[in-house]
């Protein structure tokens, strides 16, 4: 399975009477019903490490393109209309700010590892607080309360799984609480944010920009506001598209699909 | 509204020091020279301007300091304005975090194709193969830094956080611990550099001997895979060999935060070629860097009018 297809329903499944497993390619596994494959006795596997990296990196690619106004400054370089580029055009600073990790799991932790080079203050929220050595090798913070997060962060970076408590986890209330200058990075899963909610903030200058790897759905329809306002970068879902990454996630899946078809146990396997 | 007492201060356009200098604009001093010119103790340099020549040199009898308001002096002719007596200082700290976070920005943009999936995302097609739209991989990749100064070296901190393997060219070699701080190999052949690294980042300063440092032959000997990011001066890098290169697929890319002249001519070929990200001198370009050069400027330019050593002073050598 690359990229969520083909999609697997009760129909498809039961014209296949053989399948023994799926292996799906990357981290998320919202788009499968666990159930109903476990109810056909269909294993499941993903590629959940090896996206992690590149989507740490493109986290950080995001944050620093959104605060210097990358694509806006491209566009100035390149417009016809470009006669000078005017002295008092500026972006924010990246380094020395504070970075607000909404889900410390692999992913997110690689993003504090890039982000204390820039000498980025962490704080981070997460299910469960990581052990001191954790903490204290990126230098972050655990914020039991997302509030406390949000009021603090100058970027709040999203790298949660969505399962129902992390749906629009981020929503209208999450943005009312981050401060006017912030911006808001969200490299996990477009329903993890309530984009209604986020197109308000942004439209009302509740939050100063947004960076989105994902959205819901993906694409979005031509017409959507997102695609207008000039405070948001989005990207086509690019996390683990690197040739390395692609071949490595290959390499994972055919090694789960032998092992099962095998009979021994399936490493990756989605329990 | 005279300011007698205090130092006149000559500047392009009002931008915000005052009570302790007078500031006086271009246009004020144009046109008013005979009653300005004695004034002026100090001239404050933002984005090259004002043009410092001789003329302007000559109709100040009391200048004693230019403060520049980044780090470049390429801009000026420091022998004739020693030649005045005149002292001339830089702002090399204010700038150079923002720097380096400029170039790890146009690194990852160039290598994970950021404007063009922007560009995806926005247009009015909705056709497009997900699966197909690939970048090259920053984590692990090798960084090759040619000009290992402040800003070089803010970027290979960064860089190692992202596991890349650091070389880097230099005239002088840094010492063993600032080395190893950052994991960096030395590369006194800037061909050995070229001929490993999957990005080469150029943060020299430009004087005679780097006008032109990546030219032809350094760009044949970089991998066709590489990617070229320009974060000096556009005078740096030979920018026709560079559009052939780009086209025929010598490099994969190229990032270019400054160029020659800036802006290009709005119908040069970099203009129009997709493997290159330019942008508009972003280096310094944020609010926090701004207040922080203005302030450094400022420090450079009192210690110069009350006679004390300056902080940042720049010799003609």
């Amino acid at each position: 399975m690359w990229y969520h297809r083909p999609v697997i329903t009760a129909e498809l499944l039961q014209t296949l009477p053989n399948l023994k497993i799926v292996a799906s390619s990357g981290m998320g596994i919202d788009h499968l019903d666990l159930d109903l494959l476990s109810s056909y006795g269909v294993k499941l596997s993903n590629t959940p490490f090896v996206v992690s990296t590149d989507t740490a990196d493109l986290g950080m690619a995001l944050m620093l393109a959104c605060s210097r106004r990358l694509v806006e400054g491209y566009q100035m370089a390149v417009s016809p209309d470009t006669e000078y580029f005017p002295s008092d055009w500026l972006g924010s600073e990246v380094s020395g700010m504070t970075l607000g990790i909404v889900g410390m799991g692999t992913t997110g932790y690689k993003v504090a590892q890039r982000a204390k080079a820039f000498e980025m203050k962490i704080l981070y929220h997460n299910r469960h607080q990581r052990n001191k050595e954790e903490e204290s090798a990126v230098g972050a913070t655990y914020c039991k309360k997302i509030d406390d997060l949000l009021q603090q962060s100058d970027f709040v970076l999203l790298s949660v799984s969505l399962t129902p408590q992390t749906h629009k986890l981020i929503g209208k209330r999450e943005l009312e609480l981050m401060k006017p200058t912030a911006t808001l990075i969200n490299i996990s899963r477009g329903l993890a944010v309530d984009q209604d909610a986020l197109v308000e903030a942004l439209q009302n200058k509740i939050i100063k920009a947004a960076g989105l790897d994902v959205t819901y759905p993906e694409p979005l329809p031509r017409d959507h506001p997102l695609l207008k306002l000039k405070n948001v970068l989005i990207t086509p879902h690019i996390g683990g598209a690197t040739k390395k990454t692609h071949r490595l996630m290959m390499e994972n899946m055919v090694e789960s699909i032998q092992a099962s078809l095998a009979g021994l146990p399936v490493p990756n396997e989605v329990l | 509204m005279g300011g007698g007492e205090l130092p006149g201060l000559l500047v392009n356009e009002i931008g915000g020091i005052h009570g302790i200098l007078y500031l006086i604009t271009m246009k004020e001093f144009i046109e008013n020279r005979k009653h300005m010119s004695k004034k002026i103790q100090a001239i404050y340099l933002w984005w090259h301007k004002p043009v410092i020549d001789q003329e302007l040199l000559q109709s100040l009898p009391n200048l004693k300091v230019i403060a520049n308001s980044g780090v470049g002096m390429d801009h000026l002719d420091l022998k004739l304005i020693a030649s005045f007596g005149v002292k001339m200082a830089n702002c090399p700290h204010a700038v150079s975090t923002s720097t380096a976070d400029t170039g790890m920005a146009l690194l990852l943009a160039s290598a994970r194709r950021l404007v063009e999936g922007y560009h995806i995302v926005i247009s009015s097609c909705m056709e497009y193969c997900e699966a197909s739209f690939l970048g090259a991989e920053v984590t692990g990749a090798t960084l090759g830094i040619i000009g290992m100064g402040s800003i070089g070296y803010k970027i290979a901190l960064r860089a190692k956080a992202f596991e890349m393997n650091i070389l880097y060219h230099n005239r002088t070699r840094r010492k063993e611990q600032e080395e190893q701080a950052v994991g960096a190999t030395y590369c006194e052949k800037i061909d050995d550099l070229l001929r490993q690294a999957d990005f080469v980042m150029v943060v020299v300063s430009l004087t005679p001997q780097t006008h032109k440092l990546i030219g032809k032959r350094e760009m044949e000997l970089m991998k066709p895979t590489a990617t070229l990011i320009n974060i000096s001066r556009g005078a740096v890098v030979d920018q026709e060999a560079l559009v052939t290169a780009l086209q025929t697929g010598v490099i994969r890319a190229a990032a270019l935060d400054v160029t020659y002249p800036e802006p290009l001519p709005r119908d040069h070929t970099l203009l129009k070629l997709k493997n290159v990200i330019i942008t508009p001198h972003l280096g310094i370009r944020t609010d926090k860097a701004a207040y922080m050069i203005t302030e450094e400027a400022v420090e450079n330019i009192l210690a110069a009018l009350n006679g004390l050593p300056i902080p940042n002073e720049v010799l003609p050598s």
